[in-house]
């Protein structure tokens, strides 16, 4: 039987404010236990939240950027489960009226586009943290990270394979730092993912019974999480069996889910209203301010590079991957609009490869688009070979001669022949010495000319332009 | 709607807290009191009533975001049952 997998993410985004959703205590990664667990976010008796305006702001922008509903007024709602990392006994969450719902995204697979439906996205508080190795058979709890601010979005089940979750979720990651809201730090767990995976007979409309995968930390274990997923429950089914709802962890070593609690009803996590908390109003120029604060979007970059620069549509989600690339990309593209594909192919090959070498990211890198720019002028003007360029892109890395682009030419002599009368010279004594394959081409063998252009190549050690040797020897050889 | 004694039963489990057999009962014979005055109640046509989050009529004051909070985990810590490391210890959740 076919099968048709479905796939929905709810992804948890730490917003990147200075301050807790509802306490005035830092949000800073790192700090020694419980030293940034305020009273609020200890639960003592007689505190208050009151909601940071940051977090809100970040959560409007988000909605802004998925053209998503900004709902007004917006309800907090109390999420009731009982776990020593967040002692009220409760999360503050949103049920009815989260603050964005609907909107969707744009992922790119291979050169076609398609749209994932977003059913919304809401504000809560982070847990704190419980660790279980050995405090005497207790379990040691930091509440540093309780009251974090999070937006959680959640998908539709749009996703039919985990190619398209990852590459979801890329489009997602690279979204929200793109406006700004959240660092995307996965190491940190600033982006967090929650996979729904459930099989169905191709065709069949009705889902089949889902499984949630909880905190999914790496586009890589997710992806490996969700084929392990789909390759049980597929043999479950085959075997005659059924699935059974539950939420299943993600183990990295052994590469597979195994159940973590059957799921629990919604209705179990009894929501209701948060008395301590006011409806919250957004009023309509307050959204307006924050449209007019969003940077251009990756989304419309990209149509606007295809447009614009003629680029593929894979070759314009690349870019647009990163604020910084696409910044890196234009600030190239402006100086050569006509080699906007060139400037695409630098950076997606050469750059990105040395970067990966040194595990830097765009925005450290040690050579400027200025100089690619200039390296770029001289691969076209023919002073220097696509290859010779190589030498030059890590001589500029290893910041040599001050990073100038003629200096380092100058310095490692790869200025290419391009004085004709040098070159014809080269050729001639080519020619003299190899006269069995220039009667051989003369005769009609056409691979003797290859072979020619090869023997010229060499006596020039790379210098010459490989176009140019062509060009003059067929005119010698008439 | 009519509550069960499982009914109750499964709430007070959710809530983690033990009733036994004859407070069960005594929840029982009041909740569904309450239910029947809800029943009472939704005699009412609310149905251009918009409803209600919140028993006052006011919106939520937003703070600006900074950091107002100093380290306390001395004083919070001197009231609690069992510190280590730093870390409030707290018998094992066992999922």
């Amino acid at each position: 039987m076919q099968w048709e997998i479905v796939i929905g993410l709810e992804v948890h985004t730490q917003l990147s404010t200075q301050s807790k959703i509802f306490s005035g205590a830092s949000t800073a990664y790192g700090a020694l236990p419980n030293t940034q667990a305020s009273f609020v976010d200890l639960a003592l008796p007689g505190v208050l939240p009151v909601l940071n305006r940051g977090a809100v702001e970040r959560a409007i922008k988000f909605g802004l950027a998925v053209n998503a509903k900004i709902n007004s007024p917006s309800i907090f709602a109390r999420k009731n489960y009982f776990y020593p990392d967040l002692p009220k006994g409760y999360q503050i969450s949103q049920y009815e009226r989260p603050i964005v719902e609907g909107g969707s995204i744009g992922i790119q697979m291979g050169e076609t586009e398609k749209t994932i439906r977003l059913t919304r996205a809401h504000l809560e508080e982070d847990a704190g943290k419980s660790l279980h190795e050995d405090f005497h058979g207790m379990s040691g709890i930091d509440l540093n990270r309780a009251g974090t601010p999070l937006l959680e979005i959640v998908s539709e089940p749009d996703l039919r394979s985990s190619a398209e979750a990852v590459a979801y979720a890329k489009t997602l990651h690279a979204l929200v730092r793109w406006i700004g809201i959240c660092d995307g730090n996965m190491q940190e767990g600033s982006f967090r993912c929650d996979a729904n995976v459930s099989v169905r007979p191709l065709g069949q409309e009705k889902y089949g019974t889902r499984c949630e995968i909880k905190n999914l930390n790496s586009f890589r274990f997710l992806e490996k999480a969700i084929d392990f997923e789909v390759g049980r429950q597929i043999e479950i089914l085959e075997d005659g069996g059924s699935i059974r709802q539950e939420t299943r962890l993600f183990d990295a070593n052994k590469g597979e889910t195994r159940t973590m609690r059957t799921k629990e009803d919604a209705n179990d996590y009894r929501y209701f209203p948060d008395p301590d908390l006011l409806p919250v109003e957004i009023a309509p120029d307050w959204i307006e301010q924050l449209r007019a604060s969003l940077p251009e979007l990756p989304q419309v970059r990209r149509e606007r590079y295809v447009i614009e620069y003629g680029l593929s549509g894979y070759d314009a989600a690349v870019l647009t991957s990163s604020r910084e690339m696409a910044d890196y990309f234009e600030a190239m593209a402006r100086q050569l609009p006509e080699c906007a594909k060139l400037c695409a192919n630098w950076i997606m090959g050469d750059i990105s490869a040395r970067l990966n070498r040194d595990g830097l990211d765009i925005a450290e890198c040690p050579v400027g688009a200025a100089h690619v720019v200039q390296l770029i002028n001289r691969i076209q003007d023919g002073t220097i070979s696509g290859k010779a360029a190589k030498t030059v892109f890590e001589s500029l890395w290893q910041g040599e001669h001050g990073q100038n682009v003629d200096a380092i030419i100058e310095a490692k002599g790869l200025k290419q022949m391009s004085d004709n009368s040098a070159l014809e010279k080269l050729i001639d004594d080519v020619l003299a010495a190899n006269a069995q394959q220039v009667a051989d081409y003369r005769g009609g063998k056409e691979k003797a000319f290859n072979a020619l252009v090869g023997q010229v190549m060499k006596a020039a050690q790379g210098k010459a332009n490989p176009a140019q040797v062509n060009a003059l020897l067929k005119e010698k050889l008439g | 709607m009519t509550l069960s004694i499982n009914d109750v039963k499964q709430v007070a489990g959710l809530a983690y807290i033990k009733v036994s057999e004859e407070e069960a009962e005594a929840a029982l014979s009041q909740l569904s009191g309450i239910f029947k005055l809800i029943e009472t109640m939704q005699a009412v046509d609310t149905s251009h009533v918009e409803p209600m989050s919140h028993a006052q009529d006011l919106v939520q004051r937003l703070r600006e975001d900074k950091v107002t909070e100093s380290d306390q985990r001395d004083l919070c810590q001197s009231i609690a049952p069992q510190v280590e490391n730093g870390l409030y210890l707290v018998p094992k959740v066992i999922e």
